[in-house]
């Protein structure tokens, strides 16, 4: 391989040094770093996902109620419009971007944002509706992972609410430098990415939990 | 929503009473007032030599690739020489404890620890020797020389590479704290449910384990993203994917192994804190519970982490023995895709950790398979490097030697990791000291790399080579320490010990166990000689200097900057054209490392924030297993905090100019040329480019040189 690949180059006119070189396309490798730490986050839902498929034997219900019994389709209905509706107007958000219109930007986040709080108060009655009820994560081994799923999704969605109000104000202060750039393509992808993770959400511990 | 504690709990203090220091083991009394010693030494004398602002600017603030993996590879060996101890007072244990009429010291009925002693020191080992000095030692030997074999400048994210680092050592700080305060867990270091849950480890140690080992995930996940990214979108124009150096390669398999795999032990850890600290049901016997859950996401991390370690070796063994065989690596593309393979079938053989827990005979078969399978990649490997080095011009200086020792090691232990395979002989030495021992031989094999590899690119980075005479005792006595300790092991295990005993009922294992302490002896005398070596060669490292090509015959990218590498790595980025660049060069004259014409080079500005970052992490870890929810929330505030303000910060990025350049680079020749005294080294001090310049054609022929040429390369 290597005395093949040797004997094709012409030592006389080789190139040996990248003179001028201009270096690595930051953006890109900022965003590249983001998708594999997208990828992690995967693993971990992936992870208590199969826990999930795990605890949910009727004998990991230990007496308590099934999914069925107490699930209230109206509230994850409400969370995937407001969740989705948010990541709409964060794409539109992005399109400002790319028109370089400021307020475009921080208007358009500041909705999603909104949106995303919305997100969060309907998530908060929801399990503050469970709780009230006496379906708490330490009544079972299902619901131990049922309130898992829910929360740690929740707790994305609340660090995305805190990140888009520090854009809002690096865009304002800063404009559209590099910094700024890469960081609103890489919450552009955690946004969507929490959208796609609520589609799991929605399918495995809702729908399912509702058949089941 | 918090669980109810057994014991005293205070809001200011948490669980923190001052009969949780163990005043009473006279053990700790004495390591505490050793390590105490010598910490009042360290500063002491960083004090008096007036180096703590040295140590802010140039160490504990630096974003440089170079140095933070020093830093990884000095916690990896302080934690080494902390997990070497804890095998030591294990060994002495059972060497102590044999048969009804064996003595008790200290408080112990048989030997001189009580089996709770003995299960934190078996813990700790365990843990430590895994996490905190196999994986910082490999991280951080690829954190300095990845991004010189893709000609590359930094890693891609500098910052987040100094926070892994403080994050690791934020958690092997903990282990330490462990100690004195409090104490750890003592049930093994990859843990057992329901035994770990709280009602049956009420203590803090179990919370001690768990916070330190997720503390080194999350460094280990934050590295992984880092380095894949590095070697994804750093490499240097002309290196393309298959013109990389083996040692890059098995980087990116290993960390693709570390980026999909930690998560799944950060949830595995995750789900055990929630039972602990909010009194769920995941792992508990009951409520719904599932104890199996818990070991099969352990261990869905716990094989993969297995070749995440391994493969670096291999990567390790890959540099060196085509260096010393002045040969290219024999097969180089089957070994880019036995590393993937090996990568890829780690993820399918969990399983064999436990095939005693009765699942079906077709599950226990298909793992059985999947495990066999890893010896085919393995295998190709092993051939590989035997073919490098076949017809090749083998010198064996003190690199090739571990390199050739790991080779051997690797034999002993994946032969009888095949022997594990089967599920049949696993029921009969499930939890025997056979497995013990195989796995001992497959982590010697990463030992042997580890210190061939410091061997190798000590020069590299420090700009002199370590002597050979006290290396080459180090070697042989490690040698002959896992000969008499390992061997015993093997037969012991036939016997059917089991690992783990604070008591071994049996005396006709005396023997081996004796044996065994004798083996023990050897490797603290090893010790010493590695001491003695590192001594040596710091005191005589102006004879040792050595120039770019420290041995001569190197092939990679890495080669061709000056020893020790300046902080931007190259002053001209190189544009690759072949694999194997450097020897490419080489063979064709084409030494020169471009002087005069200068650009200046924009680099990263050190910053604390990651060190602060890390010591913030340490008080939530802390906070966290000992209660104090006050001090867990403010950690917690702190770090948002700072990451925030951070992320406002606009100047963090500097430019060297050009003439600072010229001036380092010019520097480094005038070193080069001055330091190149006689060859105070068996074997010489081999400069292959010196000798090309005298007109010999490339690399061939030029290592039995015992008389450099003056001339430094780059003139």
């Amino acid at each position: 391989m290597s005395a093949s690949a040797a004997q094709k180059v012409d030592p006389a006119h080789a190139t040996l040094w990248a003179r001028h070189y201009a270096g690595h396309d930051m953006i890109g490798t900022r965003t590249f770093g983001f998708w594999l730490y997208m990828l992690t986050d995967a693993m971990v839902y992936a992870a208590l996902f199969a826990t999930l498929g795990v605890l949910s034997h009727v004998v990991n219900l230990a007496g308590g109620p099934s999914s069925s019994a107490f699930i209230n389709p109206v509230y994850a209905y409400g969370q995937t419009i407001t969740l989705f509706l948010s990541v709409l107007i964060y794409g539109y958000s992005m399109v400002a971007l790319k028109n370089g219109n400021r307020g475009g930007v921080i208007g358009g986040m500041f909705v999603a944002m909104l949106l995303g709080v919305v997100y969060l108060v309907i998530s908060g009655i929801d399990i503050g509706n469970m709780f009230a009820h006496g379906i708490f994560p330490q009544v079972s081994g299902f619901l131990s992972i049922f309130f898992t799923i829910i929360i740690y999704h929740a707790l994305h969605i609340i660090v995305g609410v805190v990140w888009m109000l520090v854009m809002m104000i690096q865009v304002a202060r800063e404009g559209f430098s590099a910094n700024v750039v890469y960081r609103l393509i890489n919450l552009r992808l955690f946004w969507h990415f929490q959208a796609v993770i609520w589609v799991f959400v929605f399918a495995f511990v809702y729908l399912q939990g509702i058949v089941a | 929503m918090l669980v109810h504690l057994q014991g005293p709990w205070t809001p200011l203090l948490g669980r923190l009473t001052l009969q949780q220091i163990p005043f009473h083991v006279p053990i700790l009394v004495v390591t505490f007032i050793v390590v105490a010693i010598l910490a009042a030494m360290v500063l002491a004398a960083t004090t008096y030599f007036g180096k703590w602002g040295y140590l802010w600017r140039e160490w504990l603030t630096t974003v440089d690739h170079k140095k933070i993996g020093v830093m990884y590879i000095l916690l990896g060996l302080v934690m080494l020489l902390r997990g070497f101890a804890d095998a030591l007072m294990i060994r002495t244990q059972q060497a102590m404890a044999v048969g009804p009429g064996s003595p008790g010291e200290m408080g112990a009925v048989h030997g001189y620890l009580t089996p709770f002693h003995l299960g934190q020191i078996f813990t700790a080992h365990g843990l430590i020797m895994v996490v905190f000095a196999a994986t910082p030692l490999l991280v951080g030997l690829m954190n300095i020389i990845v991004p010189l074999q893709i000609g590359a400048r930094d890693m891609a994210y500098p910052y987040l590479n100094a926070l892994g680092l403080w994050l690791t050592t934020a958690g092997a700080a903990l282990v330490m704290m462990s100690l004195f305060v409090g104490n750890f867990a003592h049930g093994g270091w990859y843990g057992f449910v329901p035994y770990f849950e709280l009602p049956y480890s009420p203590g803090v140690g179990v919370d001690y384990w768990m916070w330190t080992f997720q503390l080194s995930a999350i460094g280990t996940s934050l590295g992984s993203i880092n380095l894949i990214a590095t070697i994804v979108k750093m490499r240097a124009p002309g290196m393309t994917w298959m013109r990389m150096p083996m040692f890059t390669w098995a980087s990116l398999s290993t960390n693709l192994i570390a980026l999909t795999s930690f998560p799944v032990l950060m949830v595995a850890l995750a789900l055990l804190g929630l039972d602990r600290y909010v009194g769920t049901h995941f792992y508990t016997a009951g409520m719904g519970g599932n104890l199996m859950l818990y070991n099969d996401l352990f261990w869905v991390w716990g094989h993969p982490e297995v070749y995440f370690l391994i493969l670096p070796a291999f990567g390790i063994m890959s540099e060196i023995i085509p260096t010393f065989s002045e040969k290219t690596l024999f097969g180089y593309v089957t070994m880019v895709i036995a590393s993937f393979a090996i990568g890829g079938v780690s993820w399918g053989v969990w399983l064999h950790h436990f095939f005693t827990m009765a699942a079906a005979p077709s599950v226990n078969s298909f793992y059985s398979v999947t495990t066999m399978l890893v010896g085919i990649p393995t295998g190709v490997k092993v051939f590989n490097w035997v073919f490098t080095m076949y017809r090749g011009r083998v010198r064996y200086e003190l690199p090739m030697l571990w390199a050739l020792l790991a080779l051997f090691l690797l034999l002993v232990g994946g032969m009888t990791g095949m022997m594990n395979a089967f599920a049949s002989n696993d029921y009969m030495w499930h939890n025997g000291l056979f497995v013990v021992a195989h796995f001992h031989m497959m982590v010697l094999v990463i030992a042997a790399s580890i210190f061939g590899a410091v061997e190798y690119w000590f020069p590299k980075v420090f700009g002199f080579k370590l002597e050979q005479k006290w290396g080459k005792w180090f070697f042989w006595f490690m040698i002959i320490g896992t000969g008499w300790t390992f061997v015993p092991m093997f037969f012991l295990g036939f016997a059917g010990m089991t690992r783990r005993l604070d008591y071994i009922p049996y005396t006709q294992w005396s023997p081996y166990l004796h044996i065994m302490l004798v083996g023990m002896v050897f490797y603290v005398v090893a010790v010493l000689f590695f001491v003695a070596h590192l001594y040596v060669s710091l005191r005589d490292r102006v004879k040792n200097r050595v120039g770019a090509d420290a041995w001569g015959t190197g092939r990679s990218l890495e080669w061709m900057t000056h020893s020790p590498v300046p902080a931007y790595n190259y002053a001209f980025i190189p544009h690759v054209n072949v694999l194997d660049e450097w020897a490419w060069r080489k063979e064709n004259g084409l030494t020169e490392l471009h002087p005069g014409d200068y650009e200046g080079i924009h680099m990263p500005k050190n910053t604390g924030v990651p060190l602060f970052l890390g010591m913030l992490f340490m008080g939530l870890g802390f906070a966290l297993i000992w209660r104090i929810w006050w001090l867990a929330l403010l950690c917690v505030a702190l770090i948002v905090a700072l990451i925030i303000i951070r992320s406002f910060d606009r100047d963090t990025d500097m430019t060297i100019p050009a003439h600072t350049v010229e001036q380092v680079e010019s520097g480094a020749r005038d070193e080069t040329s001055v330091a190149m005294p006689t060859a105070g080294v068996r074997g010489g001090t081999v400069i292959a480019h010196s000798i090309l310049q005298s007109g010999t054609s490339g690399i061939s022929g030029s290592t039995t040189s015992t008389s450099p040429s003056l001339a430094p390369m780059d003139r």
